[in-house]
């Protein structure tokens, strides 16, 4: 009974580290591998403007929570100018103004979007059924008439709408297409002149505005397209071909038949989009839209600490990995080790040094170290100044390794410099009592056990995937912490016990 | 080889071994109380304690608790040629210097070295600083009388003392073997050194079998004599004293080490609280099945003579011992 409860707190603390994991997974889109790049927009609005000598006001429409893209970041860059921003549901409207200007003159607005996967479609209230426009009687008729060939061909609005983009982009038949058609037509014009013509139908319409996502695009063009509400939600339709729905990668600027740029005290207003993509790390990306969200996850996790304090628990929370594995290797495979939770420490030290050249460097200095522990028995020093002495060989030991590996062009023996001294110092030491009381065979059995430990230490917590889920969800410790509970309990054979009592089940053990 | 292929694992839970993870939960953690380690880790307070029980221990000539009072040593030894000199914290025979006589300043060990007055101070300062304790800790000295050691062992021993490890399972000896000291093992009476382990038959009191560095040996590495078949004088006694122990130091799972002296008998050399598990091969037999046999007990208060007659696999408890303890429980409960 008592054996169940503590299986049962362990599975408690197993599902909250599971529970914080998986909510912080789906709330902040933390990636799950490492080095993950998302693709982040860089866009930017540069208005330009003649102004006429007195006071001015520019307002431009910029985006406000658009479809499809999560806001990192945005800058509003101009000189003398007073910035504000308005902002009414989808509405917003970033105004400069300055008392005096005079000649050429460029303001900026730059933002980078993220994408998100939400749907793609307006969700809005219905603005109510728009009236009906006043027109000239001739062209009054003529769209009437369209309207009712349009009627007959289709079964809702969507549908509706649909045809009749169509029809009225079809260059040759209808008299009243032929009257839309007059002059050039641009893809914002047709879009303006739908919305004119839905109101005779009385569907609420309205033109989109947006730039297509595009790499390295230093003039962006603003797209129209025209919504409709079809009583719960807005339908985006291409003015020009009818089709449905936004492309990919389109970024709604603004919403609104109003211009763009709206100037007073200035004149020649015209605006260029440039469009840029960069690709940052997803944890960097969550990081910034968590904090602009204002999340409680982020402010109490380790993003919220400096840059160089989360460096140093990058490495240590990688630590309680290595020790979940020595807990394995001692308990279940019965591999000796010197010290507990020495080899983790020494696997810490091969993440600087790489394993290979970590591993050389390691029986040099503790082989070395052996030998002079030796020659020093000779002087009958007592125990702590004779660890005294073995530390300061150590240290002595890693200087000339240092030098002579820097003198033979070999850049990997400085970083022997990494390693914890002060364990070599005590592994030195531990071994040459094994080696006193015990043998030589028993102490190199247990110092390649160590090595052997810590060599599997280092393959765990110099793992980049292990490294990405421990630092990013340290919640997920919680777990190792469960097992760690649960196989603490284990007292069945370790594996390295089938060896030492192998006389017993080869057979011998049953002889006579 | 049997023939029958068998799972190691379920060979060795037939055989009855107990695996050192289940030592270490199951019966040191369970049945070994921390605040009694202090009891058996420090030689010097197992042996008070055993004297006021009444347990023979060596002779205890003077104890040196700091380098202050290693000038005492020679007037501690004055007069004497045989001494044993050990600390008080040590394990697995460590430290320990066995001086068989004194000469001109000199002190011969019983292995045929020798140390003069100054490595002798030494030896006793690096006691003292702890080289031999668990964890470094400050360690004290102890200089006790060198065991005359029964000739029964003489043609299996290779210098040093051979001693008698019992493990005491709820006060009842569970298993027995007797350490032998070899060349390898620089005469110390440790199996991690390379001493001969020999099982005790606990009913006859008559070596088995025996292993050496984990393997089954015969003969003894050294004398060339057979290891298994010799009678241990006084085994009933032997046994007694080993449950006795318990009566002093309430370990669940306990480990008694008793050397036979010429003149004195069997006397405890130390006790550990955490015994080994190499004594199963000494015994080619699992300790599981004895120590289940134990835990089947009524827990009812016993005396040395009747555990110790319990381990020799005369009959039950006594009868009336568990009548009473029965009584106990109707009336309580």
């Amino acid at each position: 009974m008592k054996k169940r409860s503590i299986y049962l707190a362990a599975f408690a603390i197993a599902a909250i580290g599971i529970a914080m994991f998986l909510v912080k997974l789906d709330r902040l889109g933390l990636p799950l591998t490492p080095n993950q790049d998302t693709a982040v927009w860089t866009i930017e609005a540069r208005a330009r403007f003649e102004a006429k000598g007195g006071p001015l006001t520019a307002r431009l429409e910029i985006p406000a929570a658009p479809l499809g893209f999560e806001i990192l970041d945005e800058d509003f860059i101009s000189s003398n100018y007073g910035v504000t921003t308005e902002r009414e549901d989808l509405k917003r409207t970033s105004i400069w103004t300055v008392r005096r200007a005079k000649g050429k003159q460029s303001v900026y607005y730059r933002m980078s979007v993220v994408e998100a996967d939400s749907v793609k479609q307006h969700t809005d209230a219905f603005p109510g059924f728009p009236d009906r426009p006043e027109r000239e009687e001739a062209f009054d008729s003529a769209i009437e008439a369209l309207l009712e060939k349009v009627r007959n061909e289709s079964a809702d609005i969507t549908s509706f709408t649909g045809a009749l983009i169509r029809r009225v982009n079809k260059l040759e038949g209808d008299s009243a297409v032929g009257l839309l058609n007059d002059g050039e037509v641009t893809a914002s014009r047709r879009a303006l002149q739908l919305v004119d013509i839905l109101a005779s139908a009385r569907i609420p319409a309205r033109v989109v505005w947006g730039i297509s996502l595009e790499d390295e695009v230093r003039n962006a063009p603003l797209v129209p397209y025209v919504e409709v509400h079809n009583q719960s939600v807005w339908l985006p339709f291409d003015p020009l071909t009818g089709g449905k729905g936004y492309p990919d990668g389109f970024l709604i600027w603004y919403i609104g038949s109003n211009p763009l740029l709206d100037l007073e005290g200035a004149k020649n207003g015209e605006v260029h989009f440039a469009v840029a993509r960069t690709l940052r790390e997803m944890v960097d990306v969550a990081a910034q839209r968590a904090q602009k969200g204002d999340s409680m996850w982020f402010d109490f996790s380790l993003f919220a600490l400096p840059i160089q304090t989360q460096n140093v628990y990058r490495v240590l929370l990688t630590v309680p990995l290595g020790a979940f594995l020595v807990v394995l290797l001692r308990g279940f495979v019965g591999i000796k080790t010197f010290g507990t939770f020495m080899p983790v420490l020494i696997a810490l030290a091969f993440r600087e040094t790489e394993l290979w050249v970590g591993i050389l460097l390691f029986v040099t200095i503790v082989g070395l170290g052996l030998w002079i522990r030796f020659l020093l028995e000779r002087l009958q020093l007592l125990l702590v100044p004779r660890l005294a002495a073995v530390l300061t060989i150590v240290v002595l030991l890693m200087l000339t390794i240092s030098i002579v590996s820097f003198h033979l062009g070999m850049d990997t023996g400085i970083s022997v410099a990494l390693f914890p001294m002060v364990i070599l110092a005590m592994t030195i030491e531990r071994m040459s009592l094994v080696w006193e009381e015990t043998g030589g065979r028993d102490a190199i059995t247990q110092g390649a056990g160590s090595l052997l430990v810590a060599s599997a230490c280092y393959l765990v917590v110099s793992n980049a995937y292990l490294a990405h889920l421990s630092y990013v969800f340290p919640e997920l410790l919680l777990v190792v912490l469960a097992a760690a509970i649960v196989l603490g309990r284990y007292t069945g054979y370790r594996l390295l016990e089938f060896w030492r009592f192998r006389s017993v089940w080869l057979g011998r053990g049953d002889a006579s | 080889m049997t023939g029958r292929w068998r799972w190691p694992w379920r060979a060795l839970r037939e055989a009855g071994i107990l695996g050192m993870n289940e030592r270490n939960f199951s019966y040191i953690k369970a049945e070994n109380p921390r605040r009694l380690f202090p009891l058996v880790d420090d030689k010097a307070k197992t042996k008070q304690l055993a004297a006021k029980a009444g347990i023979a221990f060596p002779e205890l000539y003077g104890l040196i608790s700091s380098d202050a009072e290693v000038r005492t040593f020679q007037k501690i030894i004055e007069g004497k040629q045989k001494f044993v000199v050990k600390p008080a914290h040590g394990s697995g025979g460590n430290g320990i210097l066995v001086i068989r006589s004194v000469r001109n300043g000199r002190y011969f060990r019983a292995n045929g070295t020798f140390l003069d007055e100054l490595g002798m101070e030494h030896h006793l300062s690096n006691i003292l600083s702890g080289m031999y304790s668990l964890g470094g800790r400050p360690d004290q000295v102890l200089i006790e009388r060198c065991v005359e050691f029964d000739p029964i062992f003489d043609e299996v021993t290779f210098q040093g003392v051979p001693d008698i490890r019992t493990i005491v399972y709820r006060g009842y000896p569970v298993a027995a073997m007797v350490r032998l000291p070899t060349r390898r093992s620089d005469g110390k009476a440790n199996l991690h050194q390379g001493a001969v382990g020999a099982g005790i038959d606990l009913k006859t009191g008559r070596t088995t079998h025996a292993i050496m560095a984990g393997q089954p040996v015969t003969h003894h590495p050294d004398t060339g004599h057979v290891l298994a078949g010799i009678q241990i004088p006084g085994w009933r006694n032997l046994l007694t004293l080993a449950a006795h122990c318990w009566d002093v130091v309430p370990l669940g799972y306990l480990g008694v080490d008793i050397v036979l002296d010429r003149d004195y008998g069997p006397l405890v050399l130390e006790l550990n609280a955490r015994p080994g598990l190499a004594i199963q091969m000494a015994n080619r037999r699992g300790l599981r099945p004895a120590l289940a046999r134990v835990q089947a007990l009524p827990r009812v208060p016993t005396t040395a003579e009747q555990r110790a007659a319990f381990a020799m696999g005369e009959g039950e408890l006594p009868v009336a011992a568990v009548a009473e303890a029965e009584d106990a429980r109707s009336t309580s409960g």
